[in-house]
């Protein structure tokens, strides 16, 4: 079976600018996928040449196993939920979510019929004659998820779905997207800058740095063996441990990734378990972060940083050991 | 310890800003009695006294007001030539701020969309470069152009389309003896003066659409027509309205531009100023100007209710 979305060394230049630089990607039917990376990384230009707002300066990106080379966006079988939501303004929140279906003229029984149900599916049931302006932000997602699913999309494509919610709506948007995803069985592509949110919802993630993808993986991938200091560095924070330092602690002679949660703070002079590393050092700052501390300790080397859970005595200056499973550390090749 | 709380005073004009920090309602009365007694007395007392006027009539022998109550001289308003007057003006009207939107709209949309740095300012100064000069000199430009012995004819006759402007002027009704004796003439000067107050408020609405509501229209299956039809036009629509406003209005009340351009058929503003001039029939000059009044009424009452506002 073809992949849902396929680019093939795809390129996009906004003038000077490599927006998408040489990107080849295998979307899955059924994944939910995430596209991570800071802003300005191509992300968004790569879910934008899906949908069809942009065309590639060089390769192919096909759909289903169909080029979409020079197909324009009203003909592709996708369906975006913009990062504003991009509501009508001048249209019920029923006839927002039935204009898919309005345009392709499915008598209007039917797609009133269709637009309830997908409201209902999205938390919304009875909404139908509300105007937008009068919806909050986290029903105004709900509204732009239903026209978008009305539509029975193939693809469908989030662009920072979440960005402009809350903490909390936030969570609960993204447990309840994950929910729908899985229940629908579409393809779900998701751009976002927030780590947090493309491990807890995708499948499998790509990280772009300068319009490339440096590492795809599903989370646990990403997280747990970061393959540059790039990705150490931006999925979650990490310790980045130069070559001669994590050889000298019992790893390999690369630039290794040592996650700040596996690292233990003990008294300065407990012993070393075997199959673990040490390195003394002194505090240099204690951050109380709610339910975990971060600890920075000043060692012989480098500085790192240790969390631990909240609830410590210790404080600044203290004199103490790290101590860390060898097998924490993660070696990352040639640490670009 | 001794803590300044307190920062010093700064003369007259800090103790009076202390004043409105204090009573901000005072500020905001002390800013609007002078534009309100502005509107309230000149503005709506004239009109009001205008109103007034028009229940009165004119004795048609002595050519005295007699300031009674009357409904006549509005019964004279729907008399053969004035009911003529009425339609002809309103007529004119509507097909200038019509063709006004048709032109309009494609300019306003390319300024709104695609404009961008030089550009813009190039279009500004096109829209706005004919309003800086004197009205009259542009109706008289025009009187020229259009005349018999104007560029118009001279250029018909450098293509040989003579057959084609004489064929135009012998049309019944809009025809004349050359284009600047005609409705078609005072037709082509209404548009042209009155454009600007078109484009300006359909570019103004159109700015206002962000481009990814077209975008989204697209992906939910929208070709470039439907997106038109179905997001652009009635989000512009307010804008477009706004602009109708002007042209119709002004057209309807306007007296110099059919005086210089035109037949010698009247249209209300030349009916209002012969009244109240020469005929000294002031009640029935204020009646006519009531009828654009309640033309402007009713005609954004329609476009309330056809929902052209709901976005503003």
């Amino acid at each position: 079976m073809s992949p849902a979305v396929r680019f093939q060394n795809v390129s996009r230049r906004f003038g000077s600018v490599r927006a998408v630089d040489g990107v080849s990607l295998d979307i899955e039917p059924g994944e939910f996928f995430a596209l991570l990376g800071p802003s300005g990384s191509g992300k968004t230009t790569c879910l934008r040449l899906i949908a069809g707002f942009e065309q590639p300066d060089e390769g192919h990106v096909e759909i289903f196993g169909e080029t979409v080379e020079g197909v324009p966006p009203y003909r592709r079988n996708v369906n975006t939920v913009f990062q504003d939501y991009a509501l009508f303004p001048h249209m019920t929140v029923g006839e927002n979510v039935a204009y898919g279906l309005m345009i392709k003229g499915v008598p209007r029984a039917e797609r009133e019929a269709k637009a309830k149900d997908a409201l209902a599916m999205v938390k919304l049931a009875g909404y139908e004659d509300r105007r937008t302006v009068q919806l909050s932000g986290g029903q105004r997602q709900r509204v732009a998820l239903a026209r978008a699913l009305v539509n029975g999309p193939k693809v469908l494509l989030l662009d920072e779905p979440l960005g402009a919610l809350d903490l909390k709506l936030r969570e609960q948007m993204q447990e309840e997207l994950k929910t729908l995803q899985t229940n629908l069985g579409i393809t779900f592509v998701f751009v976002t800058h927030d780590q947090g949110e493309a491990l807890s919802m995708a499948n499998r993630v790509a990280i772009f740095n300068e319009g490339k993808i440096v590492q795809v993986g599903t989370p646990s991938d990403v997280y747990e063996r970061p393959t540059s200091r790039f990705v150490a560095d931006f999925v979650g924070s990490s310790n980045v441990l130069p070559p001669e330092f994590a050889a000298a602690h019992g790893g390999t002679a690369t630039w290794t990734s040592l996650r700040p949660e596996r690292i233990d703070v003990v008294s300065e002079n407990a012993t070393t378990p075997p199959y673990y590393a040490s390195a003394k050092g002194i505090i240099s700052a204690v951050s109380y972060q709610g339910a975990v501390t971060r600890v920075t300790v000043v060692t012989e080397k480098l500085p790192l940083v240790a969390t631990i859970s909240a609830g410590t005595t210790l404080h600044k200056d203290d004199r103490v050991m790290l101590q860390w499973p060898k097998s924490a550390m993660v070696a990352m090749g040639d640490g670009a | 310890m001794t803590v300044a709380l307190q920062e010093t005073r700064r003369g007259i004009g800090g103790t009076i800003s202390d004043v409105f920090f204090a009573r901000p309602q005072l500020l905001t009365f002390l800013l609007l009695t002078p534009p309100l007694l502005w509107i309230g007395v000149v503005y709506i007392g004239s009109l009001f006294a205008l109103l007034l006027q028009s229940f009165y009539s004119l004795d048609d022998f002595s050519g005295v007001v007699i300031h009674e109550f009357t409904l006549s001289t509005y019964q004279q308003l729907f008399e053969g030539s004035n009911v003529q007057i009425i339609l002809r003006t309103v007529t004119m009207a509507a097909l200038v701020t019509i063709t006004s939107a048709v032109i309009a709209f494609p300019i306003a949309y390319y300024a709104a969309r695609y404009a961008r740095g030089w550009k813009k300012a190039l279009f500004y100064l096109a829209v706005m470069m004919p309003l800086w000069s004197s009205y009259l000199v542009k109706v008289y430009a025009w009187k020229l152009i259009l005349a018999k012995e104007g560029v118009i004819t001279w250029f018909a006759g450098a293509l040989h389309l003579n057959w084609l402007l004489n064929g135009i002027l012998g049309l019944p009704v809009i025809g004349g003896p050359s284009l600047s004796f005609s409705y078609l003439g005072t037709y082509f000067v209404f548009v042209y003066i009155w454009l600007p107050y078109m484009i300006l408020p359909t570019q103004a609405a159109l700015e206002r659409v962000p481009a990814n509501f077209i975008e989204a229209s697209a992906d939910l299956g929208a070709d470039p027509g439907q997106t038109f039809r179905t997001v652009i036009f009635p989000l512009a629509l307010p804008g477009i309205v706004a602009g109708s406003i002007f042209t119709f209005s002004l057209t309807l009340g306007d007296y110099i531009i059919p005086q210089i351009v035109g037949n010698s058929r009247l249209m209300i503003g030349q009916a209002v100023y012969t009244l109240q001039g020469t005929a000294g029939n002031i009640p029935l000059a204020a009646a006519f100007t009531v009828v654009p009044m309640v033309i402007m009424a009713l005609y954004l009452w329609m476009a309330k209710r056809m929902g052209a506002f709901d976005v503003l």
